[in-house]
């Protein structure tokens, strides 16, 4: 019998720091297999957030840049601009894209760009401790909203694929969640679609991943992948938004 | 060189870009400098170049980190608060060491300040803007001709330091019009980035990957790096040291001190004077990093010389360099004005004839 399971090429031979029942090591191999399924690996440079995903270049076997906090969609411009035969994605968590980087990524999907956004939502800050994010969930707590968030202050919480799914200009924008193996083929599809879409050079593609985060959710893993399930994909439906060839 | 052409600063820089053979250029609109983009805008696609308008001075920064990070040869050009803005990307583009060049057409400040020339940007450009241990090799272009001169070294010096470069312009060297010669040919080529760009593996036929980055969590890496970084701002000092010395061979009485702009007004009120039987000197710093120490250390110490006097567009910036070269051999005043209107010749004959 021959060998039926074995490491992308594209992903490194390494221990991650994620804690456990954090999801990102799962969606850093999906991107991982299919740029392999692609073959792109030579042509691909990444585009590391500031956040938990910050060494994520540690665990690719490809080209990366590190970006400054939330500016990784308008590095992924200068890179795709210059050198649109490179095959280029941003990977970024909720505070990164939707807090400080909430120009960057509206700019980059309007303009159409080129590259491809993977975006990992877990409602939360995970890197500086558990703070409250844009995507926080109305009543749930974190460090900076120890009562809960309070949307009379904090407003509700954005919903990315939503918003980006309103501008006119054409792109692919869809929702999934790695919180349960059924759900994550469809995810790996997801993103295949989205590098294929790049590959093509038809249009900007993003990816919003529902996520986890038990160590500031104060959850072991199974708690946090139950609400998770029953709270997160209550108010971030799953989803296609968008795929360039609809009109809008 | 090709023929001279009358040419509004701002275009002249652009077309500069391009001589010097960098084809990427993005940009925010801001007064005193918008004709660069305007200009760019239709000459890039007429030379295959690219031209994107960002959402902000802040976007724009890192489209150029990211475009260099790529391999690419790439600038910008903006004003004061803009600078302010990209300040943040420069930083992180010292600190992963990628080439970059910056152009500031500087308008008053603080805030929103003025949209008239000044040379209030001094301490931004030379002690830092943006955070941590970081230099850029800033220039001071005192004419259009000059600022087309120094475009055309500043890529080749950005990918030697893989660092970013500055050319520190002020409103009138920006809006102003004067006959300019560019070269016919480009002076260089892009440099070959194979051993750090992250450009594609397939791209460089190499299994090994790049990575293009500023984080070190541990500190004896990162001082190790802040080292390195401090290594290159010291070869800077030896090998790229600018300036002009102006009626340094007569015995002047007094010396002055003065770039850009402001230097050239100097020089009108120095010719003036030694009409009238007085000698002033003038060091005019064509990098103000690597700042020329010794030039002026040693001039302000010819014996003739009683006073030195920094001459800037601002409330005093560059006179804290100058007293730290001088090193209290010789007493050292500044004047300025900072409010959008240069100094006239008659304003610094007086200024200097006080002084004596």
């Amino acid at each position: 019998m021959g060998k039926t399971f074995k490491k992308p090429e594209a992903l490194a031979d390494a221990h991650t720091h994620y804690c456990p029942g954090c999801t990102h090591g799962v969606i850093h191999r999906l991107v991982a297999e299919v740029i392999d399924e692609l073959g792109i690996r030579g042509r691909t440079v990444g585009i590391a957030p500031v956040g938990c995903a910050v060494l994520a270049y540690n665990y690719f076997t490809f080209d990366f840049q590190e970006a400054a906090h939330g500016r990784a969609p308008a590095m992924a411009t200068g890179i795709k601009r210059v050198r649109p035969d490179l095959m280029v994605f941003t990977y970024q968590g909720d505070g990164d894209l939707a807090s400080i980087g909430m120009g960057e990524i509206i700019h980059a999907a309007n303009r159409g760009e080129k590259f491809t956004t993977i975006f990992v939502n877990n409602a939360v800050y995970g890197m500086t401790g558990g703070q409250m994010a844009p995507t926080t969930m109305p009543g749930q707590r974190t460090t900076t909203s120890p009562a809960g968030r309070n949307v009379a202050e904090a407003g509700m919480p954005i919903q990315m694929a939503e918003l980006i799914a309103t501008l006119k200009t054409p792109g692919y924008v869809t929702r999934q969640t790695v919180i349960k193996p059924k759900y994550i083929t469809r995810t790996k599809k997801a993103i295949k679609k989205a590098f294929e879409y790049q590959v093509a050079g038809k249009c900007f593609s993003f990816v919003e991943v529902v996520s986890t985060c038990p160590t500031n959710w104060g959850m072991t893993p199974l708690e946090a992948v139950k609400w998770s399930e029953e709270t997160l994909l209550a108010y971030y439906k799953l989803g296609e938004y968008k795929t360039p060839e609809q009109e809008v | 060189m090709g023929k001279k052409v009358l040419m509004k600063g701002n275009e002249a820089i652009g077309e500069a870009a391009i001589r010097a053979g960098c084809l990427n250029y993005f940009a925010y609109p801001i007064t005193p400098q918008s004709e660069v983009a305007e200009y760019l805008a239709k000459r890039m696609p007429e030379v295959g170049g690219v031209f994107v308008q960002g959402e902000s001075e802040v976007a724009v920064g890192y489209m150029l980190f990211g475009a260099s990070g790529a391999g690419a040869r790439v600038f910008t050009t903006s004003s004061s608060p803009g600078i302010s803005l990209m300040s943040e990307a420069i930083s992180y583009i010292a600190g992963a060491q990628c080439p970059a060049v910056f152009v500031n057409i500087i308008r008053g400040g603080p805030g929103l300040g003025g949209i008239l020339p000044s040379q209030g940007d001094y301490f931004q450009s030379v002690k830092g803007g943006g955070h941590g241990d970081y230099r850029m090799l800033v220039m001071a272009p005192a004419s259009v001709q000059e600022a087309v001169e120094m475009m055309m070294v500043a890529f080749p010096l950005a990918e030697k330091y893989r660092n970013p470069v500055m050319i520190l312009g002020d409103g009138l060297i920006g809006q102003m019009m004067e006959p300019v010669e560019f070269p016919d040919q480009l002076s260089t080529e892009p440099s070959n980035k194979d051993d750090w760009a992250a450009n594609g593996m397939e791209y460089r036929r190499s299994d090994k990957r790049n990575l293009v980055k500023s984080l070190y969590l541990d500190p004896e890496q990162l001082n190790n790096h802040n080292l390195l970084l401090k290594s290159k701002y010291e070869r800077m000092k030896q090998e790229e040291i600018r300036y002009e010395a102006y009626n340094t061979d007569s015995d002047y009485i007094s010396l002055i001190v003065s770039y850009g702009t402001m230097s050239r007004v100097c020089k009108t009120a120095i010719d003036n004077l030694k009409e009238e039987g007085i000698e002033v000197g003038m060091i005019r710093p064509q990098t103000l990093f690597p700042f020329p120490e010794t030039a002026i250390h040693d001039a302000a110490g010819k014996p003739s010389c009683k006073s030195v006097m920094s001459i800037e567009m601002s409330m005093g910036q560059m006179v804290e360099d100058v007293e730290r070269c001088v090193k209290g051999n010789r007493p050292v005043g500044w004047y300025g004005k900072c409010g959008g209107d240069v100094p006239t010749p008659e304003e610094i004959m007086h200024v200097i004839k006080e002084g004596i």
